[in-house]
């Protein structure tokens, strides 16, 4: 069990390329972080740094207390899940587990006992032990690499992508079993996906980067109440945050969605911005039907999903084009063309600056 | 249910196969029974009488001393090409495959060899080795020794070798190139965190993972070296000397070509037939079963 601690750790690869520009973060001794964003904003590079399969070229890499920067892997007391397992095809499952124990050089009874008490928690058969890789479902290759990562007892978990190749049903329920183990086992886990439901569901913090950068870090609630950029407010949650552009009136009290709609402001408003351009960002369900409310905004339905539980309605306000989603449980018999009056539940609007794509703090 | 007219006679697909067929009968199946034929008559030296014998041929044959002698040295001189060039192409495409700058270059210079004609490579051999002019004897005469194959029949047997391995060598190199990187490099990231070395990870993931590959070669290798380097016995040595360098495919020839012995020759390429049968026959069943993992 240790704390990672990554100090302006950054990597340039020898062609120029610059994929992490400087990460700063102090994971905690049994802290589950997950490293989120799209596909090449540099969070597997920034695990496989962690790991030492990547160099670092700059800044410093801490493990329990230790700069492990020049280490090998096999020296940072770390385990491993890769997105495709990478289990030994040729080797049996109980081998697989193994084979990091007889290198340590443990003896044969202590590796026995090790494994056969990771295929406990993991509820892997004894016959299964016996099995090749290949004669194994998705789930099961799953458990396995994860067996391989629990007998060492490392004092770090890294996982890249390890749901990816799963089917969403299955993916669910290793999702729940990965958090499960990891708060029973207690030790510091990294976990690397692109998957925001994964994010939130699994993360006690999370890091969303972009192009090597971090766009914030905080627990999934401060990520979804309180998004620091666009990027992390487009990102996270689903379906996605609305996104309007809209002009802040000259007294800053209320801002101008679309001929003849505004909105007002809370808090006295946005005088820093005052007569100037603005990005409001409201979530699908933040966005409520309110017939017959004052000051209710009027919506022009393009198209209606029904999700049973949820109906999603798309649709714009007035003369703004920008297409919106208005989320609302249960289901809603609307039709495209119809006009509904919708009012946003005033503390869940977001302001960003359209320059420097920041939260605007009211 | 298919439909009738999808079976409906038609000559097109007797056009299609008969390249195939007609390529087949003329250039293996015709002569390889006329060997079969051949092994079972005795000819005069001139061809003008011919007497049907049964199998006294093949009896002959397996009396010859000379024939076990031949035998024998097929297996060495197979078994040390198949070794050598199969371990030095693997050692070459491991590091080829580490190589990251101008590993095209590296690697398409390594092909090169395959390129060259045995008979060619033979007198590439002949002359890098040749105790007269060759600049290998000159320079093992720094050492104290004296290199001359055309005397020595060790040293004759290592210069085939060598040659006949270093033609194969681009061929293997080719393949455990692409075998070792068909290996998902995760594996190794994966045996690496485990703890295990370079060494370690070479011969516990890479060398089994590779093992399919290493045995079509071995297969491929041995009829290699059986029946392929005639090219080069005859360019380098021409069998001698004394028989040293005299394998089974070379004395098919010069028994029957140079010594006139048709039936005898023909008797051996039957073995030889029936050697390839059985490597094939081999290759097949184990390269889908035992070695799969």
């Amino acid at each position: 069990m240790a704390s990672v601690t990554l100090d302006n750790l950054q990597k340039t690869y020898p062609n120029g390329f610059k994929a992490i520009h400087g990460v700063d973060v102090d994971i905690q001794d049994g802290e589950f972080l997950v490293l989120v964003g799209p596909s090449g904003c540099g969070k597997s590079t920034l695990l496989r740094m962690i790991a030492g399969l990547e160099t670092v070229t700059e800044g410093d890499l801490q493990i329990g207390g230790k700069r492990v920067n020049d280490l090998e892997p096999s020296q940072r007391d770390i385990a491993m899940v890769f997105q495709n397992y990478a289990l030994y095809p040729h080797m049996t499952v109980y081998n697989n587990m193994a084979y990091g124990l007889k290198i340590m050089g443990l003896s044969k009874s202590e590796i026995e006992e090790r494994v056969k008490n990771a295929a406990g928690i993991l509820e892997l058969t004894e016959e299964q032990l016996s099995r090749k890789p290949r004669q194994l479902s998705g789930g099961q290759r799953q458990r396995v690499a994860m067996g391989r990562a629990i007998v060492r007892k490392p004092s770090v978990f890294l996982f890249d992508e390890p749901l990816s190749n799963l089917d969403a049903k299955l993916r669910v329920q290793m999702r729940i079993e990965i958090k499960r183990l990891q708060e029973s086992l207690g030790i510091t886990s990294v976990y690397v996906t692109h998957d925001q439901v994964e994010a939130m569901t699994l993360g006690h913090r999370l890091m969303v980067l972009n192009e090597g950068r971090v766009e914030q870090l905080g627990t999934p609630i401060e990520l979804y109440e309180q998004p620091a950029s666009l990027f992390v407010a487009g990102f996270i949650g689903s379906p996605a945050m609305n996104m309007l552009k809209v002009e802040v009136s000259d007294d800053g009290k209320s801002v101008h969605i679309a001929k003849g709609i505004d909105l007002a402001l809370e808090n006295g408003g946005l005088q820093s911005h005052a007569g100037q351009n603005a990005i409001l960002g409201v979530r699908p369900e933040h966005l409520d039907l309110a017939p017959g409310m004052d000051g209710a905004l009027p919506l022009t339905v393009t198209l209606v999903e029904h999700l049973g539980a949820d109906t999603l309605i798309h649709g714009h306000f007035g003369d703004d084009q920008t297409d919106l989603t208005v989320r609302v449980s249960g289901i809603e018999t609307v039709k495209a063309g119809d006009i509904l009056p919708v009012s946003i539940t005033k503390d869940h609007t977001h302001l960003f600056d359209p320059s420097t794509e920041k939260r605007i703090a009211l | 249910m298919l439909k009738r007219v999808h079976f409906e006679p038609s000559v097109l697909p007797y056009l299609l196969v008969a390249p195939q067929i007609i390529v087949t009968v003329l250039f293996f199946l015709w002569p390889a029974s006329q060997a079969l034929y051949q092994s079972l008559i005795v000819e005069d030296a001139f061809g003008l009488s011919s007497e049907f014998v049964w199998f006294q041929n093949f009896e002959e044959l397996f009396k010859d001393p000379l024939y076990w002698g031949s035998f024998q040295r097929t297996f060495v001189f197979s078994f040390l090409v198949a070794f050598l060039s199969m371990s030095l192409a693997l050692i070459l495409a491991v590091m080829a495959d580490r190589v990251i700058k101008g590993s095209g270059i590296y690697r398409t210079l390594l092909i090169w060899p395959y390129a060259v004609a045995p008979a060619a490579a033979g007198a590439l051999w002949f002359f890098i080795f040749d105790p007269t002019v060759g600049f290998i004897p000159y320079a093992l005469q720094f050492f104290g020794y004296e290199w001359n194959h055309k005397l020595n029949g060790n040293e004759a047997m290592a210069l085939v070798i060598f040659t006949a391995s270093w033609k194969q060598i681009a061929y293997n190199f080719l393949f455990f190139l692409a075998g070792l990187q068909s290996i998902p490099k995760s594996l190794i990231e994966a045996a690496a965190i485990d703890g295990a070395g370079p060494t370690r990870r070479f011969w516990t993931i890479v060398f089994p993972l590779l093992s399919p590959t290493t045995f079509f070669l071995l297969v491929i290798n041995v009829v290699y070296a059986f029946f392929e380097t005639f090219g080069i016995i005859d360019a380098v040595t021409g069998g001698g000397p004394a028989n040293a360098t005299n394998i089974l495919v070379f004395k098919v020839y010069n028994d029957g070509f140079v010594g006139l012995d048709l039936g005898g020759s023909a008797a051996q390429s039957v073995i030889l037939m029936a050697i390839v049968i059985a490597l094939t026959v081999v290759q097949f069943r184990f390269v889908e079963k035992k070695v799969a993992y």
